[in-house]
């Protein structure tokens, strides 16, 4: 994300190639599942296939369009992002997923509050937790009991 | 006289002890989310949807309303004080009302806006009162040829007019329209872009891509700015009233922006934020004080505020009775009531009146409390404000996952809650609209099925999509929409003012 340094001296912004990659590869698997259907044999006068086709080619223009304007535009200065900060956010949301099938939702959630906090600047991070995790499970009561969404309970959320 | 009867059965049914309460609930909630800098109404929505799950349709629809006008207000709230404007329609609003916030006016400024807001939206909800039983009317004669030239029209509106190119614009609207197509196809039964994954067999939920887009999108968004994005809250002195002299300066541009807001949020090409632009010009010119415009003038905070409003009542025009969401919110508003087997369009007005027009009798309701509430409460929206944005995020990616997990309790919708999430990034990191994705995505599939019912009835003839003079007319404005700035530039040289992205 950050590869557009100043000092650069390309003649086209490679941010707007890979940006054109990208579309070309959706345009291409959007593409290819349409294929895929087009064998299947439909009972209406419109398949499933079509409308994906019509996607597919929209997206193979865009890609076109924003590879032209990528040359076109030549190098573009962009302000460099801060990479630690945002892995930490990460790390919040990648930890809760993973710690949500065992521990559940006020210890994951408290470690995603952390986490961001974190990101932010903020520390320390096991006092962040310990708020987290209080305060999600505040939110687990008012949501499981009040509102009677189910969350995912975890040893906490059994205690009770 | 139709309409006055069945809007006073809806003010009958919104002025009910429990949906009164339910409209203040949402006005309340609605505010204290939109109030929080970037959070913007489309997101304030999303992520209080799920709340609304557990009551019954009328009641939640209500609260709805609260949410989506409380939303607003606490929007324009962020932007006075903070100069964060939350979607792009506070953009104008922050300009002066920042700078008059600045110079110790921030009292009047909050002032000008709520009662800008309150007066803009009544009389666009009148409108939207007036004008729905007639639109209800010629919608009702739409085939499905007519309604998938509607679509294409909202498409190319949409794209060309947030962003800051159509190519940008259009981009986000195929990557949306994308994600449309994953599930399984209704007419046919068969699973489309799923690879296997059961979870993705019901699709992409709005909600969910929603909260990705603008909460985690922007949550990684200032996270990776760092020390670059610094922010000032102005503190609120003095008088939160307005002297004779503030209201006599505001009371014209409250009018002009109703009636520039208004008639263009309510066509199908639709946003709040052009509207915002022209009254802001348009007081601009017809200020006695000229020079005072950049430095604080009053009629610059009450006429975009007042277009901003008169337009957001506006949309609900074509979302009510066309079932076409013409911006970021409506599509979620739309996607709320889809979760209650509800779809807006002629047909609900003759289905469900009670619901309609309740829902639109509690509009008036919300923004009348708005009115009451906000101004003495003034002091507790600026507190939160001033929650230091660690626990401010670290709340907001709280929330994010908790309405996530209460609509869908699954670890596959938490990872593509984190997916959309890095893709709102790379969109906002690159100057991608992120309007266009959420409208392509929940009017994705309803275009292709009135497009395959159209080819149904013609037996596959696609000459039928271009016989229609409705169709046709449609047609020529989309592709006016898409090459106007283009004609635009080439007539006079000049780059085509166009809006910034909505939230």
């Amino acid at each position: 994300m950050s590869d557009t340094t100043p000092s650069s001296s390309k003649t086209a912004d490679k941010a707007g190639f890979a940006i054109a990659f990208g579309l070309a590869a959706l345009s291409f698997v959007v593409g290819w599942d349409a294929w895929r259907l087009s064998s299947v044999n439909a009972h209406s006068a419109v398949g499933p296939a079509a409308f994906p086709t019509i996607i597919s080619a929209g997206l193979a223009l865009l890609a076109v369009a924003t590879a032209v304007e990528a040359m076109r535009a030549g190098p573009v200065d962009r302000p460099r992002d801060e990479i630690v900060p945002m892995a930490w956010v990460l790390a919040g949301l990648v930890g809760q997923i993973a710690l949500l099938p065992f521990l559940g939702f006020s210890i994951a959630t408290g470690w995603l509050f952390a986490a961001t906090a974190k990101g932010f600047g903020k520390g320390p991070i096991w006092g962040h937790f310990l708020a987290g995790t209080l305060m999600c499970f505040i939110i687990y009561l008012i949501f499981a009991k009040g509102l009677q969404l189910s969350l995912p309970a975890g040893p906490l959320e059994r205690l009770i | 006289m139709d309409t006055f009867a069945a809007l006073s059965q809806g003010l009958m049914i919104a002025l009910q002890p429990m949906n009164l309460v339910f409209a203040f609930v949402g006005v309340m909630l609605g505010t204290a989310v939109g109030v929080l800098p970037g959070i913007g109404p489309a997101l304030t929505v999303a992520l209080l949807l799920p709340i609304t799950f557990k009551l019954d349709p009328a009641g939640s629809l209500i609260m709805f309303a609260g949410i989506y006008y409380g939303g607003m207000y606490g929007g324009s709230t962020a932007s006075i004080l903070l100069n964060t404007p939350g979607e792009s329609s506070s953009i104008v609003t922050a300009l002066e009302g920042n700078k008059m916030a600045r110079a110790g006016r921030g009292g009047p400024a909050l002032a000008t806006a709520a009662i800008g807001s309150f007066v803009a939206g009544t009389i666009a909800t009148i409108g939207l009162a007036l004008i729905a039983p007639t639109v209800v009317d010629i919608a009702i004669s739409f085939g499905p040829e007519d309604y998938f030239a509607l679509m294409v029209l909202a498409f190319t509106t949409v794209s060309a007019a947030f962003g800051s190119s159509v190519t940008k614009g259009l981009t986000s609207l195929f990557i949306g329209l994308s994600l449309g197509l994953i599930g399984i196809d209704l007419q046919s039964g068969q699973a489309r872009l799923s690879f296997g994954v059961p979870d993705l067999l019901d699709g992409v939920e709005v909600t969910t891509l929603a909260v990705a887009l603008f909460a985690i999108g922007e949550t990684l968004s200032v996270v990776a700015a760092g020390a670059r994005a610094d922010e000032i809250i102005e503190p609120v002195k003095g008088s939160v009233f307005m002297n004779r002299e503030d209201w006599k300066r505001s009371w014209k541009p409250w009018l002009r922006g109703t009636f520039l807001g208004f008639p263009i949020g309510a066509m199908p090409a639709g946003g709040a934020e052009i509207p915002t632009f022209l009254s802001y010009a348009l007081e601009k010119r017809l200020c006695k004080k000229p020079d005072e415009f950049g430095n604080g003038a009053i009629e610059g905070v009450a006429g975009p505020e007042a277009a901003n409003n008169a337009a957001a009542a506006g949309v609900l025009v074509p979302l009510l009775t066309l079932g076409l969401p013409t911006s970021a919110t409506a599509a979620i508003m739309l996607a709320g009531f889809q979760q209650y087997g509800l779809n807006p369009g002629p047909l609900l007005f003759v289905t469900n009146p009670d619901l309609v027009w309740g829902l639109i009798a509690s509009l008036f309701i919300a923004n009348a409390m708005l009115l009451i509430l906000n101004l003495p409460l003034v002091g507790l929206w600026v507190r939160l404000l001033a929650i230091p944005r660690p626990w401010l995020y670290g709340g907001i990616l709280v929330f994010a996952t908790l309405g996530t997990l209460g609509a869908n309790p699954s670890l596959v919708e938490l990872g593509m809650l984190l997916i959309f999430g890095l893709l709102g990034y790379v969109l906002r990191r690159y100057d991608y609209p992120i309007a266009p994705v959420v409208v392509g995505l929940i009017l994705g599939p309803l275009s292709e099925q009135q497009l395959r019912r159209a080819l149904a009835i013609s037996v596959g003839d696609p000459v039928v999509l271009f016989q229609s003079p409705i169709a046709l007319t449609l047609y020529a404005l989309s592709a006016l929409a898409l090459f106007g700035p283009l004609l635009f530039f080439l007539a006079t040289g000049r780059k085509a003012p166009v809006g910034g992205d909505e939230d």
